[in-house]
């Protein structure tokens, strides 16, 4: 469960200071789903860098299961990444030089998962992809859609806690969109896990349970009783 | 997936790692090269050496260096009679003369041998035989007019017929050699050691005062001297029992005979030119070199290291090169090789930002993406090195296929005009080498230390290059991960 406490976050361009984030106040229940919407340059990746443990806030607290992530070491953060957050970002960031096996074994190798059971894993969560065919293909020799389907794949291989996805259809067509968006759904759904997603896209802003809107770094919450 | 990474990451980005280890391979083959023909210059240094010295000599004693009149007073003189009859007798007349005109006493070979870190010591006799033979005829008397003609020489008295000498004259040869006196008991220390014995045999050890010499094989050559055929030195008659080839360059002497014989043949007993010492340690030849001057008077002793400074000519000015020009040649390419790594593998961690900050992001510390950054730039470099050290054996073995021959000049670079200054010149066989210029072939043997060097600089080259890009990975966010996509 995440709780954030007058999260600010402050950045100096120049001498300028932008409010990426200024005294923001969410609590995240586990298996919530929540979709962050925003205009551009509102501070929806800052917020998402403070939940992921990407980033720390210039003042308040981003607590994840009672720890306050803020506090933490570098060492420590990155562990908490590596055990409870999975990630998927809008351009898939997968290493081009390796296959889709062992792209998704790059989760499991901070863990110190052996070699056998990483690829076994990595295997079992491509097929529940729907990529099982697939794993010795480099990403240039995929499509927009497959490619996404390994970053998610790679992101849920650890069986994290929390799924953090950035604008995750972002680069894909209507149709590739929706059938990743069902896979998300069906992963989230089974796995339990609290996902979080930020989007553009209205149409996914409308499914979605939660809504939280931020604008120059403020934020409003929207339950969705439809979804 | 340390190795799996790695390979691939070398696979995609192999024109940059190329650039990389090309820039390497250049730095370390120059390296390999300049290190291999520098120490082909100091073999060829010792061979020139070597052809003064003979195998094992450390250094030399020598009278130390006296005034030049004393000297002059020693010239040889030739009296030829004018003979009454008119004869076509043939003269000769030979002199022996000690090189240098500077003799130690033999007891100082003891006294020499007798300093602490002095292995063994032995003494020689450099002598110069100039040989004059020829003969002298007298001029005919011709007398003007009808008078006749009688043999000149004699006086003409007031009114005498009126007439003029014709013909006469002297047709002499002059051969000057040289003959070194070896102590033949120690037959391992000395010039003749850098000499092989090519026909018949070298001394025995009892030969101590035989009649017998060893013959130079290009001074036999151009005497037409056989095994067996005499030589006769001031009315001394002595059998050639060998015939020696040098190992390299010219040969000390052209006969070699018992120290003895050469002592008496110079009227020089109990004396000699030259002290050839080896050090018990080479690392102290310093040490050996100062106590001999301070303990034994009036002696200059030269090692080797002062005798390479005598060396000039192309070997000279190569070896010049090699030590300046290309020293500082390899060590500029090799820093440039290893900023352009450096630079180059840092640009490489600048394009994939996003790829580490996606590794860190999925929890991968900073000291496993500096790993395999690092792994990275070490492969480049032992690949640049393996090129380098492929590169640098072909061009060591080019300058030795190809062997350009240097000159060396012995001696008339070094201070002063006495040849070799107060060196063995002053009295040795170096004198006699020291207007002469040998050619010696120049090689570049590479040795196991050069390629250590190389692989030690490969390694080097990959860490540099790993430190720069290690050291911006290890300093990426993985915010930046997002950032770039947000």
């Amino acid at each position: 469960m995440y709780e954030l406490s007058g999260v600010t976050k402050r950045y100096t361009r120049g001498k300028d200071v932008v409010h990426a984030l200024d005294g923001v106040d969410l609590t995240i229940a586990d298996g919530d789903r929540l979709v962050v919407q925003g205009p551009t340059g509102g501070g929806k990746s800052t917020l998402l860098q403070m939940l992921g443990g990407l980033d720390r806030p210039t003042s308040g607290s981003v607590t994840l299961d009672g720890t306050d992530l803020a506090g933490l070491s570098e060492s420590r953060l990155t562990e908490v990444r590596s055990e409870k957050i999975g990630f998927v970002f809008q351009s898939f960031n997968l290493i081009p030089t390796l296959t889709a096996q062992e792209n998704v074994e790059t989760a499991l190798v901070p863990l110190g998962v052996k070699t056998a059971e990483r690829r076994a894993r990595a295997a079992e969560a491509l097929a529940s992809v729907g990529l099982g065919e697939r794993l010795r293909h480099l990403p240039g020799e995929m499509s927009g859609g497959q490619q996404q389907r390994v970053a998610i794949a790679r992101a849920l291989v650890k069986k994290p806690k929390v799924l953090l996805a950035d604008e995750p259809t972002g680069n894909l067509d209507e149709s590739t969109r929706d059938e990743i968006m069902d896979v998300l759904e069906k992963l989230w759904a089974e796995q339990g896990l609290t996902f979080v997603m930020v989007t553009h896209d209205s149409a996914l802003a409308k499914k979605a349970p939660r809504l939280v809107t931020i604008r120059k770094g403020r934020i409003t919450v929207k339950e969705n009783a439809k979804a | 997936m340390f190795f799996t990474y790695l390979r691939r990451e070398l696979r995609r980005r192999r024109k940059a790692a190329l650039v990389v280890a090309s820039g390497l391979a250049l730095g370390i083959a120059l390296v390999i090269v300049v290190t291999s023909v520098s120490a082909g210059m100091s073999k060829a240094q010792d061979k020139v050496l070597q052809s003064l010295y003979g195998l094992g000599t450390d250094m030399t004693v020598t009278k130390a260096a006296v005034s030049q009149s004393s000297g002059a007073a020693q010239r040889p003189r030739f009296n030829f009679d004018a003979n009454d009859e008119d004869s076509d007798k043939e003269q000769s007349s030979d002199r022996v003369l000690v090189q240098g005109f500077q003799t130690l006493a033999s007891s100082t070979v003891a006294k020499v041998g007798a300093q602490s870190g002095v292995s063994d010591a032995v003494g020689g006799l450099s002598l110069q035989v100039v040989k004059v033979s020829g003969e002298f005829r007298r001029g005919q008397f011709k007398q003007d007019g009808n008078s006749g003609s009688r043999q000149g020489g004699g006086a003409p008295g007031g009114g005498a017929p009126q007439g003029r000498v014709e013909g006469g004259g002297a047709d002499f040869d002059v051969n000057s050699y040289s003959v070194y006196g070896t102590d033949v008991t120690e037959p391992a220390l000395g010039p003749l050691t850098s000499s092989r014995i090519t026909k018949g045999r070298t001394f025995k050890a009892s030969e101590t005062n035989a009649q017998v010499l060893v013959a130079d094989a290009s001074y036999a050559k151009e005497k037409k001297l056989a095994l067996g055929d005499t030589v006769t030195v001031k009315s001394v008659k002595f059998k050639v029992i060998g015939i020696a080839t040098p190992d390299s360059g010219d040969a000390a002497a052209n006969l070699y005979m018992p120290l003895k014989r050469a002592q008496t043949l110079s009227d020089s007993k109990n004396k000699v030119t030259t002290i050839y010492v080896k050090a018990a340690d080479s690392q102290k030849i310093d040490a050996v070199k100062s106590a001999i001057q301070k303990n034994i008077s009036g002696t200059t002793v030269t090692t080797s290291a002062d005798l390479a400074d005598t060396v000039s000519g192309s070997l000279s000015t190569a070896s010049d090169l090699a030590a300046g020009v290309g020293k500082w040649l390899s060590v500029a390419v090799l820093v440039a090789a290893f900023l352009v790594a450096g630079l180059l593998t840092s640009s490489a961690v600048s394009r994939r930002v996003r790829e580490f900050g996606t590794l860190k992001a999925l929890g991968w510390r900073s000291g496993r993406v500096t790993r395999q950054v690092v792994g990275e730039a070490l492969v480049n470099g032992l690949v640049g090195g393996a090129l380098g050290i492929a590169l640098g054996l072909a061009g060591a073995y080019v300058v030795t296929a190809i062997s350009p021959t240097l000159q060396a000049q012995l001696g008339s670079g070094a201070g002063g005009g006495g040849g070799f200054g107060g060196g063995p010149g002053g009295g040795g066989p170096g004198r006699q080498q020291a207007a002469k210029t040998l050619e010696v072939a120049l090689t570049a043997p590479v040795g196991l230390g050069t390629i250590a060097v190389a692989v030690g600089l490969a390694v080097a080259g990959g860490l540099i290059a790993g430190a720069f890009g290690g050291w911006r990975a290890s300093r990426l966010r993985p915010a930046d991960a997002l950032r770039r996509v947000a």
